[in-house]
Parts: structure tokens; C-alpha cells; sequence
């Protein structure tokens, strides 16, 4: 069917990928504070529709007609830009992601690259909008920012090599399709749980949210953003989460594979899952001192991340 | 796909332009982000996707974020890159711009050669440069992570605590 209607579906894949992923991220607004409260035994927001569900339409409306203020002292050029990249790189990224064996947007030879790629890019929204807001605090958080994004992206490529080393190939669907004997989770657990701190701190998520720490640094490189801009960075972050996690499903969880039920809802209930571990990771980890996170990152996992592509590399030269 | 990559080209030199011109650093930067981001295009562009993908990664994903991260952390006020800029001697001038005639002047020659713009594009996957890499230009590799230690060890000798 997608051979006689190429033009159809060229337009209804990034239709449906763009509404369907940003529907998910933006309902996060409210799937997180309700999960936040049934794991603190409290109520979460109950109030606006069924189940607290109008919750996200209400905060939008507000974001809406919330004063759109650029600060005086402010970079306006850059201060403008800046939530703009965090969304054109996370909302570029999920071209790359195949929901299901042909429904992807972009079939790219090295899609695992395009996504490390715009998701290192993606780094200069925080970096910039620390720094446009001629703040301290907002520059402070800018500055944690760079240093902790920089360093969480170097060994979130490597500890993913081990994955492509067994696959023999950076394109999603194959690296997918090679998972059908065994989940990647199994022979490349190492590489998923350094995969999944460095995702948490690329999306600077609690408990890695040095970047905008309320308790050090007011709201850190978003001080100064207020109404649409601010709102940006918010749902930004949520699709960030969002996207992690459908590379996690793809990369580690067999993607789309599973018995009876449609490749689809099999994505889907596999990346809700993982989206509610974040949740349950901010529930529950207290924040780390700024420079423990450093030392963490650059004396633990990377060389681990190293072992791990050094130990998986010799493997699958011993059977080749 | 020879219109993308003049409009791509176009794109390059005149980020690049600015970059040199720009009065703040942050935003020369970002003018070489931008002109990094155009390399990017046009490696895609002569078929070699791989090469592209980790010019985005490695250049304007992790080496400029250092950079502004460095500009971030000294704070540089555009007031202070005024008091280093040339102040309009020819003299300053002289050089760089005999060294970028003589660029064009190549650029030109190359380009002369029409066989050069009608070349089949051939995709260059992954593993031909590994193995190009690690067979061919071995020696050249070697030499270069050479170079690479020669910087850290300088960087760790002049951030070391003296006592």
C-alpha cells in the first residue's frame, strides 16, 4: 500500500510521528506529577477534568497568555534562539526513530548518528539561554550545563558502540531486527545502564539537574524566560525524556518485536515504561553534589563505557 | 543537487565571513557553528553520510561547546575583544589575505576542471574508513594521537597545582 501512495504517506509518516510524539511529551506534564504523587502517597493534580487530565491544556492556556518578557540586559538575539534548538533538534531526532518496521520518517544509513548528533547539538539551548540572560545564577547554570553535557555525551556514544559492534550496522531498524533472538538488554547490560545515566543527564532530569537546581540557583539557565520561551524548555525537556527512552526501547528492548499484538503497541507500551522509570528516578535519587557528578561521569563510567566496547568488541571477533 | 550545494557553500563562506568579522565572541561561535553545520551538509552531500555525522558530533557538538563553555567561564565582555582587534593596519592585513588569494586562486584551478563537478557520487560507508584508517594511514593516526597526548600532558603541566 505504501508503494502505490508514496506521496500519501510521505506527508501522513511525519504527520502522524510530530502530533503523536508531541502529544506523548506534552502529556507528560501531567503523566509525571500524577506518578510523583502516587509514589509520594499523595494526590498529584485531581482537580482539572477527569483524573486531572485537562491539567496539561490548562497549563498551556497559561503559558499562552502569560507575559512574553525578554529581559532588558539580555542577548535578545540569542535569548530568542535558544529554547528554538532545543525543540528543532528534539523534534528533528524523532524523524530517525522507525516506529514500526516502515512506518520512520528519515530511513538513514547512520541513523544511530543523526540521533547523537542532534541530541549534542541540542546541548547549546541550555549553554546559550544560561548565557543570553546576562544573570549570574542563569550563567552559573549555563556553565553546569555545557560541563556536564559535554562530558555525559562522550561515553553515551561509546557505551552504544557495543550495541552497533554486534549489529554491524548504525541503520535502527537493522540494529532492531538483530534483536530477535535476544534483547540487546541482556548481552549489553552495561551498556544500558551507562546508556541510562548518561540519558538522564543529557536531558538534564533529576536527580542530574544541576543545570536549573531551584535550591542553589532560583530556576538556573531558565530564570529569566517567562510565558511561550519558558514553555519551550519545559515541554523540550519532556520530549527530550520522550525520545531517550524510544532509543532505549529501539536500542535495547527489541523495539517494535513482541507476540499478538501490532509492532506499534508494542513501541508504544515499551517506551511508557521507560518514561516511568524517569519518573520513579526523580521519585526517588537525591541530587549529587556538582562535582561529584563531574568526577562520576569522567573517572567511572567512561572507562567502564571503554571496557564494555573493548570486552563486546573482542566477543564478536572470537565468533565472527 | 548541485543548487544545494551552492546555496550550502554560499551558507559556509558566509558564516565563516562573519565568524572573523562578528565583535562578540559568543556570537563568532555561533557563526562557526553554523559554518561547521554547512561542512556537515556538504560532506552529506558528496556521499559520505559517516564523515558528516561525526563532523556534527565531534566539531560542533563537543569542540564549540567547549569553546563557549571557555568564553562562558572567563566571562570575555565585548568590550575586551575591541582592545585586541587589529586596528586597521595594512600591515596586519597583508598576510592573511596573500594566503587566501593564493586559496582561491587553487579553489579556481580546481574547479576549472568540469570532469571534477560531473564525478558520480559513491556513498563511502563506515568500514572503508575504518579500514582505510587503521591500514593505509596507520602511521598518520599514530602520529596524530601523538600530538593529541602532547596537548593533554601541556593542559595537565600548566593546570597543576604549584606548591
Amino acid at each position: 500500500m505504501m508503494a502505490e501512495y508514496p506521496l500519501f504517506f510521505a506527508v501522513l509518516i511525519p504527520v502522524c510521528i510530530l502530533f503523536g510524539f508531541v502529544t506523548a511529551g506534552s502529556m507528560l506534564i501531567w503523566a509525571e506529577r500524577r506518578l510523583l504523587g502516587l509514589w509520594q502517597l499523595r494526590y498529584g493534580p485531581n482537580r482539572v477534568g477527569p483524573f486531572g487530565l485537562l491539567q496539561v491544556v490548562a497549563d498551556t492556556l497559561k503559558m499562552f497568555f502569560k507575559e512574553d518578557w525578554i529581559p532588558p540586559f539580555a542577548d535578545k538575539s540569542v535569548f530568542v534562539i535558544a529554547p528554538a534548538i532545543i525543540m528543532t533538534t528534539v523534534l528533528l531526532s524523532f524523524m530517525i526513530v522507525p516506529v514500526s518496521p516502515d512506518f520512520v520518517v528519515f530511513d538513514s544509513s547512520v541513523g544511530l548518528l543523526v540521533f547523537l548528533s542532534l541530541s549534542s547539538l541540542g546541548a547549546y539551548s541550555v549553554v546559550l539561554g544560561g548565557w543570553a540572560s546576562n544573570n549570574k545564577y542563569s550563567l552559573l547554570g549555563g556553565l553546569r550545563a555545557a560541563a556536564q553535557m559535554l562530558g555525559y555525551e562522550v561515553f553515551m556514544g561509546i557505551s552504544l558502540m557495543g550495541v552497533v559492534a554486534m549489529t554491524g550496522s548504525f541503520r535502527l531498524q537493522d540494529i532492531v531486527e538483530a534483536q530477535r533472538g535476544m534483547w540487546n538488554i541482556g548481552p549489553q547490560f552495561i551498556g544500558f545502564i551507562i546508556f541510562y545515566i548518561a540519558a538522564l543527564a543529557e536531558t538534564h532530569r533529576s536527580p542530574f539537574d544541576l543545570p536549573e537546581a531551584e535550591s542553589e540557583l532560583v530556576a538556573g539557565f531558565h530564570s529569566e524566560y517567562s510565558g511561550l520561551k519558558f514553555g519551550m524548555f519545559f515541554v523540550g525537556e519532556y520530549l527530550g525524556v520522550t525520545l531517550m527512552s524510544s532509543m532505549m526501547t529501539l536500542l535495547f528492548f527489541g523495539g517494535w518485536l513482541g507476540p499478538v499484538l501490532p509492532p506499534v503497541v508494542w513501541f508504544f507500551i515499551k517506551t511508557t515504561i521507560l518514561i516511568s522509570s524517569f519518573v520513579l528516578m526523580r521519585a526517588t535519587l537525591p541530587r549529587p553534589r556538582y562535582d561529584q557528578l563531574i568526577v562520576y561521569g569522567w573517572r567511572v563510567l567512561l572507562p567502564l563505557a571503554l571496557l564494555n566496547l573493548l570486552v563486546t568488541g573482542g566477543i564478536v571477533l572470537m565468533f565472527q | 543537487m548541485l543548487i544545494y550545494f551552492y546555496i550550502n557553500a554560499a551558507i559556509a563562506i558566509l558564516a565563516t565571513l562573519l565568524t572573523v568579522t562578528a565583535k562578540n565572541a559568543v556570537h563568532a561561535l555561533l557563526y562557526f557553528v553554523v559554518s561547521l553545520l554547512a561542512l556537515a551538509i556538504s560532506m552529506y552531500l558528496l556521499g559520505a553520510p559517516f564523515v558528516a555525522a561525526l563532523e556534527v558530533i565531534i566539531y560542533a557538538g563537543a569542540i564549540m561547546v567547549l569553546f563557549v563553555f571557555v568564553v562562558m567561564l572567563l566571562n570575555v565582555k565585548p568590550a575586551s575583544s575591541q582592545k585586541y582587534a587589529p586596528q586597521g593596519h595594512i600591515k596586519n592585513w597583508l598576510g592573511p589575505f596573500s594566503l587566501l588569494i593564493l586559496l582561491i586562486l587553487e579553489l579556481v584551478f580546481v574547479f576549472r576542471d568540469t570532469e571534477f563537478l560531473k564525478r558520480q557520487v559513491v556513498t563511502v560507508s563506515a568500514k572503508e574508513v575504518a579500514s582505510a584508517l587503521f591500514t593505509t594511514y596507520t602511521l598518520a593516526v599514530e602520529l596524530t594521537s601523538f600530538l593529541l597526548l602532547a596537548g593533554l600532558i601541556g593542559a595537565y603541566h600548566i593546570g597543576k597545582k604549584r606548591n
